[in-house]
């Protein structure tokens, strides 16, 4: 029996596709000829087999390590920017973790992991090395507390969705993401870079939004992905003019209508869709009608992908969904027919399904559960609304209400606050029942998100 | 503006949200007859909090809530500003 043959990253990268980059703010690497460089100093063979935490303060070096290691190491696991530091042991131990590449080699000097490898620019030049077995690619959930699950993935399921979908005809794509890439949401973007013989733009945290925009004009940008807080940031930055990607992709929260027609409004001449994906569940569909939502019939067994709903949750099995958490005390990811519970609760209306929020997101109103999402989709209607975050507050008569902090678009008179409250709550009556309509209504000038990218909600 | 006029305008506000057509409303109208059910209620003391910055029915716990439109301003009036 003769071994399946195994594709690595580098399989993906060679000499005969010119000009192609991976950028951050700082530096523009050239991929045409990654593969006889090294951004680990010339030490992969050290790494052959092992399973290394990928531990750096840039995405662009992680990006370029993932590349190395992929098809060499036995593991790698990455961590996002805000992992917190206190839970690294806890996860070297949950992933048997025995090397470390890192930029800050002194912090790891007097911890137990025996290997510790630099990475650094600029890249050295190097023998291009030979894959040699399937790597297990772990990432981090990012709940928001408590030690994050490890949810391991081969580098099969992670790019199944990007090799269904063939090939981008036309010139080959320049990706960018306001995603980290040592996320899920992030990690498919560079992977789809990678595959689809193309060019990256990596964000970066202290860019301003507006200098982020015109780096991404200057790379020529054509392809751009980001959460629906994301893109609500840039519509509201007012930088979005200058701007005019051919497709931009929705992921990671909740797309609903206002946020899609805003970005239809701001790019016209782009193709809008929203993707459906998550750590765990791996990249279910993607939505090119211009609606929020799916249609019914995408249930079923789909180009390889099931989908059911089981007690409103939305179930899902295909060879894209990650494998198992890893750990000692590692809960099962899938059910007994590997089905994966995406934890998203979905609602059927007139032959289409609507996300209406997360299962643990749910806030309590009065006895009566409520998600906030719904409540902020229908906010988020009224044509003077950027941007909105529901919350439970207590309440001595019910136990609780919703309370709704809201951004107003840019250069919204000031004088109309009062009739625009009106409005939304009118708006609210009409769509939801009553104890889900915001009590209070309170105008901000900001909303947190997390780095995630998703809306920050700390009640939830 | 006084506290009593802020709560008499809040009840007002809320009844033409919820389409609740209020009595005249006397000190001594039983709140029950405002027409206004709990999650009202509700409202009407998280914007009164926001209003004024206190809230009288969970800063005591011993708080009764009040029978009346007047017993409800008053709990408003008698919070040390």
């Amino acid at each position: 029996m003769s071994p399946r043959e195994i594709f690595a990253l580098r399989d993906h990268l060679g000499a005969e596709l010119t000009g192609r980059t991976l950028s951050d703010a700082h530096h523009v690497v050239s991929l045409t000829d990654i593969l006889s460089q090294t951004v680990l100093g010339g030490r992969l063979r050290e790494l052959s087999g092992r399973a290394v935490l990928l531990k750096l303060s840039d995405q662009l070096r992680s990006g370029l390590a993932m590349i190395e290691l992929d098809g060499i190491a036995r593991r790698m696991l990455l961590c996002p920017p805000d992992l917190n530091p206190a839970h690294l042991d806890a996860l070297i131990a949950d992933a048997g973790v025995d090397a470390v590449v890192t930029d800050e080699p002194d912090r790891w000097a007097a911890t137990g992991v025996s290997l510790v490898i630099t990475a650094q620019l600029p890249l050295q030049a190097t023998a291009p090395a030979q894959t040699e077995r399937a790597t297990e690619w772990l990432m981090l959930t990012s709940g928001t507390s408590g030690v994050p699950k490890i949810v391991g993935h081969t580098l099969e399921a992670l790019t199944g969705a990007i090799v269904a979908e063939g090939p981008a005809r036309g010139p080959a794509p320049v990706w960018a993401t306001f995603y980290d890439i040592r996320r899920y949401g992030g990690l498919q973007i560079f992977l789809r870079a990678i595959l689809s013989g193309g060019s990256m733009v990596l964000s970066d945290p202290h860019e301003a939004l507006a200098d982020h925009v015109v780096r991404l004009n200057a790379r020529g940008v054509s392809h751009i992905s980001g959460t629906p807080s994301h893109w609500r940031k840039l519509l509201m930055s007012g930088s979005a003019a200058q701007f005019a990607p051919g497709y931009v992709r929705l992921s990671g929260e909740i797309a609903d209508q206002a946020v899609l027609d805003g970005l239809k409004a701001a790019f016209p001449n782009s193709s809008v869709g929203h993707a459906y994906a998550s750590t765990e569940a791996g990249v279910g569909f993607a939505v090119n009608d211009g609606l929020e939502g799916f249609p019914a019939n995408y249930l079923g067994n789909r180009n390889g992908v099931e989908m059911k709903v089981v007690d409103g949750s939305l179930r899902i099995r295909s060879t894209r969904t990650a494998h198992a958490y890893i750990g000692r005390n590692a809960a099962a990811l899938a059910d007994g027919d590997g089905f994966v519970d995406s934890g998203d609760i979905v609602e059927l209306r007139g032959g289409r399904y609507y996300f209406v929020g997360r299962r643990g997101g749910i806030i309590n109103i009065g006895g009566l559960k409520v998600h906030p999402e719904e409540i902020e989709a229908a906010i988020n209607r009224h044509p003077d609304v950027r941007m909105s975050r529901a919350k439970s507050r207590k309440s001595p008569i019910t136990g609780g209400i919703v309370v709704a902090d809201v951004i107003l678009a840019d250069g919204t008179d000031q004088a109309r606050a009062k009739e625009i409250r009106d409005q939304i709550l009118d708006q609210c009556r009409a769509h939801l029942s009553s104890h889900k309509v915001p009590a209070v209504i309170r105008f901000v000038d900001a909303l947190d998100v997390t780095p995630a990218g998703k809306l920050a909600r700390t009640d939830a | 503006m006084s506290v009593r006029s802020k709560v008499i305008e809040a009840i007002q506000q809320i009844a033409k949200e919820q389409h609740v057509t209020l009595p005249v409303l006397s000190d001594d109208l039983s709140l029950h007859e405002t027409g206004f059910d709990s999650l009202a209620f509700a409202i009407l003391v998280a914007r009164l909090e926001d209003e004024t910055g206190v809230d009288p029915f969970t800063i005591s716990e011993d708080a009764a809530f009040p029978a009346t439109v007047g017993d409800f301003v008053r709990a408003y009036e008698n919070v040390p500003a």
